[in-house]
């Protein structure tokens, strides 16, 4: 007979295969994203690359206001601000980086060489400033209610655009440029005519290791505890704060994680385009986010995924009827939020569909045989 | 001197225009607790009917070109509640953020096509001289100028007895205050509210109008129209939301550190470029400030929100 | 019955059944444009298409431009010239023997969308060439796919130096900004003989806080001085202290580089501020919009432009009168641009070995001495054209020719 410590410690789990569970799905995250560069790219051609990577952009994008807007429920539209930060502080590091410390303005290696790193330095390196400014913007409006919290990222956002155009111009030359050191060369962003000649780092690998696991982290979030204190601050602000939740601390944590990968998409974004104009990234850019995430369904992820195929998709679908496009996206989103307010998703994933059950718990009848 | 009188002509001026667009804003918050984001798109519309009915119909004097425009904004303002908001009055107040965003874009695309108002500026100037009207201590009063301060006090003046001397201005307010409880003291609230978007589309028009005058018209698509919304919607934040003497003090306040304040900054700072650059973020870090320090607004009361 | 439960459901699968017949509509949409354009290969992506150019059958240009949007007027000019040009070529027989057709996909004004627009027209439709954008800011997020596909671009109207080093397949029939402001800078200095200049300039615009610098060095290299330097931000004119403290510093003249649609009202404002310096412009000002806005007031002033519709050379004359009787309007800089790009493009086409990519750059960079609408001019080895401007003066509401300057 075991003694009852045995017994006890055979069930506590393995900590070596408790953590590699869990870490299991961000590894098949990144090897899928692999796949989908090295085959999936060249098969599907240069054209659908090019939509898959502004799908994957911008899934990033709105599954990270996704945590704001829809899990927590707070109204921040000016996700563009965070973008444009993150998109200037990578594009820092990898054109003057490459120049300092490659020489050249072009892409240096092959995969995972040392342009590629530098890239996701960069990366990084926007998602950690994005997020510094997640923390300066959110302490003290996170105080405020809802509305005004809608009013202050707006402002943000503008003024992170202004911002942005005052800063000196950007230096092109190369001789000139490895005459300064990083640090000089902090504010010279290129001003109103904006960054360009960023190396085209951006590729499906990326982009998509950052969207899957972006999406698992808010798989997590969602059923966790911390994410079911974000849905209640949601529900009912006062009510969370009654049963405990630091609402405030909450709230600032979840801005801040948006913050971060709203700079890791700008960044991205950066890279494909190879330009920042900062009057793109302004609040035209963070209306769209926020209507991605509300029509796919806020707090659902299946709903972030289809939402950002379809605002993506559709505008190419209807580049024929170009002076009328906009109108007919304008009466379909109208539509949809008076037919369908909670989004095409609402809260539900796919595999809670009543669809989806009906159909697997007959594929699982089948397979036991018939009705036992 | 002359300098100092001209610069508060034109700060008062731009009050006027801010506080008539502000009015707008705050008023359809005030009942509805919604940012209706359509409205800087009525200010376009009513800017470029005014040209429209001006130049199809010559035979109009402005007054008659001013009150005709107000007419036809307010129906659209009427027209577009009651078809895009009124079925989302119990929907998640996000949800009708993205419909007023959906309407925006609806109303600056269609004002695009060529069988509307097209996409090209235009000027109206043409269409009335901006002669001096009279000239005190070397600084001329301009017509423009003139119209709008006069149009705006009295336009706001009426909007305050209307709302705090009638039956129907204290319904307004007490729909704002409690639509339930309004509702069960026999308060028709579809009307108010309806009424409220009428009033505030109404003026959105004679604003536009007004900015049409001073800035010629940009296309209905140009962000110059989002952008002057939001300056009036802050102005209507800063003084105190829901409040109409708080949206004039707002107007007024932007105004004053848009025009007055920068006037003085840039001439003190003329050695740095950048200091003057930073116009529009004057305005967002005013408004930042006062909603950390008296997110009630300047004129606006602290309410305790019950559970 | 709950209809609300039963609405949300169907409204749901119906919503998602639309989606995959848009998808699907969309696979074929981009199918059958590759078809329509006659370049034959099968494949719906274009993938292995795109280095398979057939010999026989149209020859394919594309031609990314802001159609729709804020700016569509510069698109929709250089649009038309260009079909203006290619329909002229096409009745005398087309570029080696075969007709020419162009794709024009609209960019909207935004640069992600340019980089799309010129992503397709190399994939989707086998375009040899492209010509495009007039927004230095959209060449720029163009330029690159088109240097790295070997496809040679010609943007007919971006002024910013970046534009043509980006690659070698990138080239221009415009001249350049710091061109531009030298020359404005000549003119104020000799011409008119001002010696204090004030600069009002958009700083949302790179095109003119460009401009404002070059001609700020230009003008002091000269001898000059810049009696004070203001911004405002495009759209926004609540500029009357900016105009005060110009007033202030009373200059002979102001440089007002903006686009058009500020600067007929901003000039206008100025007048009535008692400020009664001439202003000068750069091309940004080319519109018939512009003399509406400013009213009496733009009489008197100057801008610097590619052309001007009233210059005596036939070629001018010429093409004025055929845009004129195709579209009932007058040609504006921008389509005296674009009509010469494309006329460029023939050219290098014609005496290029092949279409190939670089056969047809080499041609392209060989151009000498081409005579088009906007003046003689050659490529030089930046692949920037070697031209001279033109000054244009408003009187009584037009525009006449002032002077032409060289370099």
């Amino acid at each position: 007979m075991k003694s009852l410590q045995d017994r006890v410690s055979a069930l506590r789990p393995n900590p070596i295969a408790a953590a590699g569970l869990s870490l299991a799905p961000f590894v098949a995250a990144v090897a899928l994203a692999f796949v989908m560069d090295a085959a999936i790219g060249p098969a599907v051609g240069a054209t659908w690359t090019k939509i898959l990577l502004d799908v994957g952009i911008a899934i990033v994008l709105a599954g990270s206001l996704n945590v704001v807007n829809g899990y927590a429920g707070q109204f921040s539209i000016g996700h563009a601000g965070f973008m444009l930060v993150g998109a200037y502080a990578a594009a820092w590091l990898t054109f003057y980086g490459s120049i300092h410390w490659f020489d050249t303005k072009d892409t240096v290696g092959g995969f995972m060489g040392n342009g590629q790193l530098l890239f996701l330095a960069g990366c990084l390196l926007g998602g950690v400033i994005a997020s510094v400014f997640g923390i300066i913007v959110g302490l003290p409006s996170l105080r405020l209610r809802g509305d005004y919290l809608a009013i202050v990222t707006l402002g943000f956002g503008e003024i992170v655009r202004v911002l942005g155009q005052i800063t000196a111009r950007q230096p092109k030359n190369i001789a000139v440029i490895q005459d300064q050191s990083m640090a000089a060369l902090a504010n010279k962003l290129g001003g109103a005519e904006g960054f360009s000649q960023i190396p085209g780092y951006t590729r499906l690998f990326f982009v998509y290791a950052f969207a899957f696991i972006l999406l698992i982290l808010i798989y997590r979030l969602k059923y966790s505890s911390k994410g079911r204190a974000l849905l209640a601050v949601r529900e009912n602000e006062i009510a969370a704060e009654a049963m405990g939740v630091d609402t405030t601390r909450a709230k600032v944590v979840a801005f801040v994680f948006s913050a971060f990968f709203a700079g890791i998409g700008g960044a991205l974004y950066a890279h494909q385009v190879g330009a920042i104009d900062p009057k793109e990234l302004g609040f035209q850019k963070s209306i769209d986010l926020v209507i991605i995430v509300v029509i796919g369904g806020m707090g659902s992820i299946t709903g972030i995924v289809l939402g950002a195929t379809i605002l993506v998709v559709l505008p190419e679908v209807f580049r024929e009827f170009s002076d009328y496009r906009m109108i007919v996206y304008a009466l379909a989103l109208i539509l949809v939020m008076i037919l369908r307010p909670q989004g095409i998703m609402g809260v539900q994933e796919l595999w809670e569909l009543p669809l989806w059950r009906k159909v697997t718990a007959k594929l699982s009848r089948s397979q036991h045989g018939g009705a036992k | 001197m002359s300098d100092l009188l001209q610069t508060t002509i034109n700060t008062l001026a731009v009050g006027g225009l801010y506080a008539l667009i502000a009015l707008g804003y705050t008023l359809v918050y005030g009942i509805l607790r919604f940012i209706n984001f359509a409205h800087s798109d009525i200010v376009a519309w009513g800017g470029w009917l005014a040209l429209t009915v001006a130049s199809s119909a010559p035979v109009f004097a402005m007054p008659a070109v001013l009150l005709i425009t107000m007419a036809i904004c307010a129906l659209m303002g009427v027209s577009i509640e009651f078809l895009a908001y009124r079925p989302l009055r119990k929907a998640p107040r996000l949800n009708v953020l993205i419909t007023a965003i959906g309407v925006s874009l609806f109303l600056q695309n269609v004002g695009l096509l060529d069988k509307f108002f097209g996409n090209r500026p235009k000027g109206i100037s043409a269409l009335l001289a901006n002669d001096v009207l009279v000239t005190v201590a070397g600084v001329e009063l301009r017509l423009f100028d003139a119209m709008t301060i006069v149009l705006a006090i009295v336009l706001v003046v009426v909007l305050e007895r209307l709302v705090y001397g009638t039956k129907m201005g204290r319904a307004m307010r007490a729909v704002s205050f409690d639509e339930r409880t309004a509702s069960l003291m026999g308060i028709n609230v579809n009307v108010v509210v309806s009424l409220t978007f009428a009033i505030g589309s109404a003026l959105a028009a004679a604003g536009g109008l007004l900015f049409a005058f001073r800035n010629d018209l940009r296309q209905t698509a140009d962000a110059s129209w989002v952008l002057l919304g939001l300056k009036a919607f802050v102005a209507a934040v800063v003084g105190g939301i829901g409040n109409v003497r708080g949206a004039a003090a707002g107007a007024l306040l932007i105004a004053f550190v848009e025009v007055f304040v920068h006037r003085y900054i840039s001439a003190l700072f003329s050695g740095t470029q950048w200091v003057a650059q930073l116009q529009d973020v004057y305005v967002f870090a005013i408004l930042i400030l006062v909603l950390m320090f008296r997110p009630s607004g300047l004129l606006g009361k602290a309410t305790v929100e019950k559970v | 019955m709950d209809l609300r439960g039963w609405l949300d459901t169907t409204v749901c699968k119906a919503s998602l059944a639309l989606i995959a017949v848009a998808a699907i509509a969309g696979c074929n949409n981009m199918g059958a444009e590759k078809k329509a354009n006659g370049s034959g290969a099968g494949s719906a992506t274009g993938s292995a298409g795109a280095t398979v150019k057939p010999e026989t059958g149209p020859i394919v240009i594309g031609h990314f431009a802001s159609m729709t949007g804020a700016q569509a007027t510069f698109g929709i000019s250089t649009d038309r010239a260009i079909r203006l040009a290619v329909k002229e070529r096409n009745a005398k027989g087309g570029v080696k023997g075969r007709q020419v057709e162009v794709v024009t996909i609209d960019d909207a004004g935004k640069q992600t969308e340019a980089a799309t627009a010129v992503t397709r027209l190399i994939n989707d439709s086998n375009a040899v060439a492209i010509l495009g954008e007039v927004a230095s800011s959209l060449s720029l997020a163009g330029g690159p796919i088109a240097q790295k596909a070997g496809v040679p671009m010609v943007s007919p109207s971006s002024t910013n130096p970046d534009v043509t080093d980006v690659g070698d397949y990138i080239f221009r029939v415009c001249f350049l900004d710091d061109f531009q402001g030298w020359v404005v800078a000549k003119f104020a200095f000799d011409n008119l003989k001002a010696k204090k200049v004030a600069i009002l300039y958009d700083q949302s615009q790179a095109y003119s806080s460009g401009l404002a610098d070059f001609f700020e060095k230009a003008f002091k290299q000269m001898g000059g001085t810049i009696a004070t330097r203001q911004a405002y931000t495009g759209g926004n004119l609540e500029i009357s202290s900016q105009l005060q403290q110009i007033k202030n510093a009373n200059p002979d003249a102001i440089f007002l580089p903006g686009y058009y649609s500020d600067a007929g009202t901003i000039i206008r404002k100025a007048r009535e501020a008692g400020i009664k310096a001439v202003f000068l412009g750069g091309d940004g000002w080319d519109s018939e919009e512009l003399p509406k806005i400013a009213g009496d007031a733009i009489n008197g002033n100057y801008f610097a432009n590619h052309y001007a519709p009233e210059e005596p050379r036939p070629e001018v004359k010429d093409f004025v009168e055929k845009y004129r009787k195709e579209y009932s309007s007058t040609a504006d800089g921008l389509a005296a641009l674009g009509y010469d790009a494309a006329l460029v493009l023939f050219d290098a086409m014609e005496r290029a070995p092949s279409l190939k990519g670089a056969d047809l750059r080499d041609a392209l960079a060989a151009t000498k001495n081409f005579t088009g609408v906007t003046g003689t001019f050659s490529i030089d080895k930046n692949r920037n054209a070697q031209k001279s401007a033109v000054i244009v003066e408003y009187k009584d509401g037009k525009q006449i020719m002032a002077a032409r300057i060289e370099k």
